[in-house]
Parts: structure tokens; C-alpha cells; sequence
């Protein structure tokens, strides 16, 4: 499946360069075997709590989600962004639509392993709203932050 | 009421604009029907047995005139001149085309409306208090906790597909008419020992084919840390909720099963972790919002009405309406007057375009140009004054908007049911409309008191028969319908779930049970004694005896 890159506010696309993947569950079996590996695999029914330790090592993480209405995902990509201060890239991968990007991209989320059908809206994807109510991990700044700006200005 | 500024303008056009290209998507086929349900469920868009349905949000159940006459214009342009207002404060329209669901809501937006999230599994259009900043019972109005919840859960990036559909009620009163301990969340405003406002955290009630009392976990959450905790409750499910069974993957079947205590103890670390300061609001937005629920200017009057006294002397059946519908005002000359969606044999929550259109001119005249609904399925004029009483109800009572059974047994509560819902086991509205039509007499209605009917058409409980005082089932036999009932449950701060008494009973047989249950009741009763009352002191035997022996 085709792979983007969300940098600087705008998706590039990539050539997938070979990934040495490791698995969480082995990586949590046998904490060697991640000198080997640039890519950690997260299957979407972990609690991400068990990755506190040294997660930066890794290149990537990748976030699986087999179903598009399973939204574990959003919860542990910010929680690795905002509590484990992780880095690397998060690349999701699975059944994403195009109506999720922007969410994805605002929970952390910057690498996507998607179908043709989203990589092809990806880019409309993320203009599609102009302004969000609330904080996540994307930094971008809520409606109540402008309003109290624009009242400080007026 | 909360006014849009540009930002919440421009999302909501937004989102009609990609609500539009989904649906050309879906007729491209670009996405299937899988992928298209949880898209449009997200925006109000069911497919329901004969039509789609399209659910409008009203937010905590407040509207303008305005607003109001604006969904009485799509009614009629958009489905066949009538609406349904639900237990969820919002209002339905079941025949709309698909085709035209772009331009109904681009309609609604002209009017600070919109269908977001008002299904699907996300959280969904938060509740209130219908009495919100009217009654003297109330610690604080619920209003602005409410509108900073809406704003904060539209489009939250991170709680968009939860495991299953999550919703929050807020009231500011010991009287519980918001059903709190009946939600994912409830929230109750509370003054601690030195004065401060805050929350009681309710989490884990629910109805549907489990039904659980929500239990508090914790006493005393701070007002301006209200975002944060939200957001630490609403990770723990996410991350926690069950998502392999969707009949068990409410947060309620979570909080029973690592139990209360446990349930806080993850929220509580949770929260603890997240950075607070960037979640909650700073206090000037807090302030900016509560400035748009300031009462309204009220004159200065005396308490008691000579208008109103003389009318209710000379006309019996205004008194009438009076005493049943119309409740106490903080404000001395003013009154909260409930407007009855519930005429008998009617169907409970329907109203017709030219009614909105009635009770908008009348809120706009009387009332401060505003008006709310109830998770009852009835509507609210909450600022009228007492010397206009009479007045409103005669416009009220030529348009079949007076019937003086608030609170009373035709007062029912009822799920759309099997006439249009492609879940339910059996009709709801037509036993409903028996019942109403059983009991019309209003002396009866009256002299029997606070009597509160619930009927759902299949266990998904959308028709609350588990805090019914008398609730109704439908279930399916074979290809029957058939109805149980249960008995006692309560909605209010004395909330119960209501007990099985029995074997189903046919459609016929239902409406008489209710009869000899009343009966038992009118036998047994203590002065001033509600029925709910009397069956929480005998207890179910002797009911369950007066609805079986017989048979």
C-alpha cells in the first residue's frame, strides 16, 4: 500500500524503505532483540503503558488498525507523543479512510500505510476543517485560545 | 442563549461540505455501505425500516424562536410537516431523502444548527436540566458546563470511534430531571464546604439490555477542571471498553467490571498524567460562555397575579392546565410553563410545523424569544409571566398543545417502535396511544397523580421502560408481540431500575394490566402517596397478583 509522510503540514509521498519490524510482544519477550530492529509493531489492543521504557531507540512505530471503527489507535498515539514524549515516526496502518487523517494527524500521527482511495484525498483531507475546539497532539491552537487573543487585541 | 461566533460557524458549514462529499462517495461507491454507516451515523443519518432518519441536535435542549420555526420549515419541506422531538432533548425527521440531506442541513445551518454527532459511536448531543436557570432548587445553571462540553467533544480527534456511542447530562439541582445516574456520564453541580462550585462524577449508568445506576467516582471535581477529567474518563474507555461484543461495550459494562473503586483509580492516574492546564479552559473563556446564560431582563413584578387569579376562578380547565403544567419560577411573577407533547391518543413527542410554528411565536412573545425540550419529549416556555399565563394557554389549547397531563399517566414516554425503527421487536406507539386513550378522563389522570409510563419496543430501552414506574417491553414470541412489564424503576434522584413481574402479555392484555395495577394502587394508596410510593412500600406481590391471578 501506498506510504505518506506528514511533514511540515503537508503529506509527501514515499518510497517504503525495508522496515526491520519487531513485534511488540517478542520486543517485550526478549528486550535484546531490539538492536536489530527500526520499527516497532503496536497492535491496537495493547495498553500502551507497558512501552514506558526506551521507545525512542526505535525509528518507527507502527499502529495497527485492522478496522476502521476501532479507535484504540488515536488513545495510544497521543499517549506515546504526550506522556512518552516519543519522537520517531508514528506510521498507522491498516483500514484508514480519508475522513480519519485529520483526527490521526492531530492525535500525533505522522506516517500513513493506506489504500490508493486515501492516499488519492489525502491532501483535501486535512483542509477540511478550519479551525478545533480542544488541545491534542498536534499543537494546533483551539478556538477559546484565538477567541481570548482576538478579545486581548480588540 | 449561546450565540455562534464565526469559529463554530464556519465548522459547521465544514462539516455539511464533507458530509456532502461523503454522500457523493457513497453513491459513486467509492466507500460501501460499511464504510459509509459509521460516516453518516456520525451526522444524525440512520437507515431506518422504511426511510432514512435524520436526527438534529439541540444542545442541552435549548432553542431560539428562531430555531424553532426554522425546524417546523424543514418538516414540511423535507419530510411530511412534522418532527419528533426524543429523549434526548433533540428533535428526528423520518422521512427524508438522501438526496436532499446536504441541503437540509445546510438549511439548518442558517439557524446555528446541525445533525453532529448526534448518533454513532461518539460522544453524542449532551443533556440538561430543562429547568436550567429558572428553578430555585438549583445550586448553579447547568447551561455553560453544557455548551463547554459540546464544544469541547465536537470533533475531539482522539474520541471519534469509541467502542460505543457515550453520553453526558448535566444538571445543577439536588432534583434530578436530567436522568444522571442514568448516563456514561452524569454530571451534578455541588458546593463544597468552603463554598466553591464543582462536580459529583457519576459514571456507568445506562438502560438498554443491561441497565445499571451509576455509581459517583468522585465527590467533588472543581468546575474548571471539568474538561480534563472528561477527557481522562473518556481515554480509559477508549482504551478499555470492550469492543468484542457490542451489546457489552458501553462504559457501564466496564465500570461493573473492574468495579467503582477500581474505575477511579484508573481515571484518577489517568488524569493525573495528562497536562490539565492545555485541556481545561482558561477562565476567561469559562467566563465569555457563562456570560451568554446571564438571565434575561426580567421586570420587577409582584408575586401573585391578579390575571392570572381571576382566570383560573372563572375557566376550569385553564386551572386545570395550570396546576398539572406549570411550575414555580425563581423569579417572583414569573412561571416555567410545560407544553404538552402528549395529547391523548396521540403520538408522545410528535409535533406538527404549524405547531413549532405556534409555540415559537408564543416563546418569542412571553417568553424571552426562547424555549427548551425535556428528555420527557415535551417542550418548555420557562419565562412567561404569570399575567400572560392565561393568554398563552388559549393559543395552546386551539392548537392542541394544552392537554394538562404533565407528569400524569397519558404523560408517556414511548420509542419510536416497530412502526420505523428496524431494531424493535414490537410497536410502541400504538400501545402508548391506547393507554393515553384508556385513562383520557382528566379527573381520573389528575386524582391518580404522578404516574410515569415507559415504553420501549425491544431491549435497547431507547423508550426508558427500566425507570418507568410502570415500564413496558416489547418483546418478540414466535412472532408475536408480546409486552412485560416491570414495575418501581425512577429516572429522578431516587433512581431505580424497574423488576420483571411477570410472563408477557398480548397488546390488549397490556392495557388492562395497567388498568388493575392502577387499581391496586387507588386500593392501597396512603394520603398523598404517589404510586410509585405505594409500590416501594408494599412491594410487587400484590400487584403481581392483581395482573395474574385471574389468568
Amino acid at each position: 500500500m501506498p506510504l505518506l509522510k506528514f511533514e511540515q503540514g503537508e503529506f509527501k509521498s514515499v518510497i517504503a524503505e525495508p522496515l526491520n519490524e519487531l513485534a511488540l510482544s517478542d520486543w517485550l519477550e526478549n528486550p535484546v532483540k531490539a538492536d536489530a530492529a527500526t520499527a516497532l509493531v503496536v497492535p491496537n489492543d495493547v495498553d500502551v503503558e507497558t512501552l514506558d521504557r526506551a521507545i525512542n531507540s526505535f525509528g518507527a512505530i507502527i499502529l495497527e488498525m485492522p478496522k476502521f471503527t476501532d479507535g484504540r489507535a488515536f488513545s495510544q498515539a497521543r499517549l506515546l507523543r504526550q506522556r512518552f514524549d516519543y519522537t520517531g515516526e508514528i506510521r498507522a496502518r491498516g483500514e484508514i479512510l480519508w475522513d480519519q487523517v485529520s483526527f490521526l494527524v492531530r492525535c500525533g500521527v505522522d506516517g500513513f500505510d493506506v489504500s490508493e482511495t486515501t492516499k488519492k484525498n489525502i491532501d483535501a483531507a486535512l483542509k477540511e476543517f478550519s479551525f478545533v475546539y480542544q488541545t491534542s497532539a498536534d499543537g494546533a491552537t483551539p478556538v477559546w485560545n484565538i477567541r481570548s487573543k482576538h478579545s486581548a487585541a480588540a | 442563549m449561546y450565540r455562534y461566533d464565526e469559529f463554530d460557524a464556519t465548522l459547521v458549514a465544514e462539516r455539511i461540505a464533507q458530509f456532502r462529499g461523503q454522500i457523493d462517495r457513497r453513491l459513486s461507491g467509492d466507500l460501501t455501505e460499511d464504510q459509509f454507516k459509521p460516516l453518516r451515523l456520525m451526522n444524525g443519518l440512520y437507515l431506518q425500516l422504511h426511510a432514512y432518519m435524520l436526527r438534529v441536535a439541540i444542545p442541552y435542549g435549548l432553542l431560539s424562536s428562531r430555531q424553532l420555526r426554522r425546524l417546523a420549515d424543514v418538516a414540511r419541506r423535507y419530510d411530511k410537516g412534522y418532527g419528533h422531538f426524543t429523549t434526548r432533548q433533540n428533535i428526528q425527521y423520518n422521512w427524508p431523502a438522501l438526496k436532499d440531506a446536504g441541503d437540509l442541513l445546510t438549511d439548518l445551518a442558517k439557524d446555528e444548527m446541525h445533525a453532529i454527532q448526534t448518533s454513532g459511536n461518539c460522544i453524542r448531543n449532551v443533556t440538561a436540566d430543562q429547568y436550567a436557570g429558572v428553578v430555585a432548587d438549583e445550586i448553579a445553571d447547568p447551561r455553560p458546563y453544557a455548551e463547554m462540553i459540546r464544544q469541547w467533544s465536537s470533533f475531539h480527534p482522539e474520541f471519534a470511534f469509541l467502542p460505543r456511542k457515550f453520553k453526558i447530562a448535566v444538571t445543577g439541582s439536588d432534583n434530578d430531571r436530567a436522568a444522571v445516574k442514568f448516563h456514561d456520564i452524569g454530571l451534578q453541580l455541588i458546593k463544597n464546604d468552603v463554598g466553591a462550585l464543582g462536580f459529583k462524577v457519576i459514571v456507568g449508568g445506562g438502560l438498554g439490555r443491561t441497565p445499571f445506576i451509576g455509581p459517583t467516582i468522585r465527590e467533588f471535581l472543581p468546575v474548571d477542571q471539568m474538561l480534563s477529567y472528561l477527557e481522562a474518563i473518556l481515554r480509559v474507555y477508549n482504551l478499555q471498553g470492550r469492543r468484542d461484543n457490542q451489546y457489552k461495550a458501553r462504559i457501564k459494562i466496564l465500570v461493573n467490571a473492574v468495579g467503582a473503586d477500581g474505575f477511579r483509580d484508573l481515571v484518577e492516574k489517568e488524569w493525573a498524567t495528562l497536562n490539565q492546564n492545555e485541556i481545561d479552559l482558561p477562565k476567561e473563556e469559562m467566563v465569555r460562555i457563562s456570560n451568554y446564560f446571564e438571565p434575561p431582563a426580567y421586570e420587577d413584578l409582584s408575586a401573585e397575579s391578579e390575571a392570572l387569579d381571576g382566570a383560573r376562578a372563572q375557566d376550569p380547565a385553564f386551572d386545570r392546565w395550570v396546576r398539572s403544567n406549570v411550575v414555580a419560577h425563581k423569579v417572583s411573577g414569573y412561571a416555567i410553563a410545560n407544553i404538552s407533547l402528549k395529547p391523548i391518543g396521540g403520538v408522545p413527542g410528535d409535533a406538527t410545523s404549524e405547531q413549532m410554528e405556534i409555540i415559537a411565536d408564543l416563546a418569542e412573545r412571553y417568553s424571552f424569544d426562547e424555549l427548551r425540550t425535556t428528555h420527557e419529549q415535551n417542550l418548555v416556555l420557562a419565562d412567561v409571566q404569570k399575567n400572560d399565563l392565561y393568554a398563552v394557554w388559549k393559543i395552546l389549547n386551539a392548537h392542541e398543545l394544552a392537554t394538562p397531563n404533565l407528569g400524569l399517566v397519558s404523560d408517556i414516554i414511548a420509542c419510536p417502535g416497530l412502526d420505523y425503527c428496524h431494531l424493535a421487536n414490537t410497536r410502541s406507539i400504538p400501545v402508548a396511544q391506547a393507554i393515553s386513550n384508556r385513562f383520557a378522563d382528566l379527573d381520573n389522570q389528575e386524582e391518580l397523580g404522578e404516574l410515569k409510563i415507559k415504553i420501549s419496543g425491544c431491549i435497547n430501552a431507547c423508550g426508558h421502560h427500566h425507570v418507568g414506574h410502570i415500564g413496558i417491553l416489547g418483546v418478540d414470541k414466535k412472532g408475536e408481540e408480546f409486552y412485560q412489564v416491570t414495575l418501581g424503576g425512577s429516572a429522578a434522584e431516587d433512581a431505580a431500575i424497574g423488576e420483571i413481574v411477570g410472563r408477557g402479555l398480548s397488546s390488549t392484555e397490556v392495557v388492562d394490566a395497567v388498568d388493575k395495577l392502577i387499581a391496586v394502587y387507588r386500593e392501597q394508596r396512603n394520603p398523598s402517596e404517589r404510586f410509585l410510593d405505594t409500590y416501594r412500600r408494599l412491594g410487587a406481590d400484590v400487584f403481581k397478583e392483581a395482573l395474574y391471578a385471574a389468568a
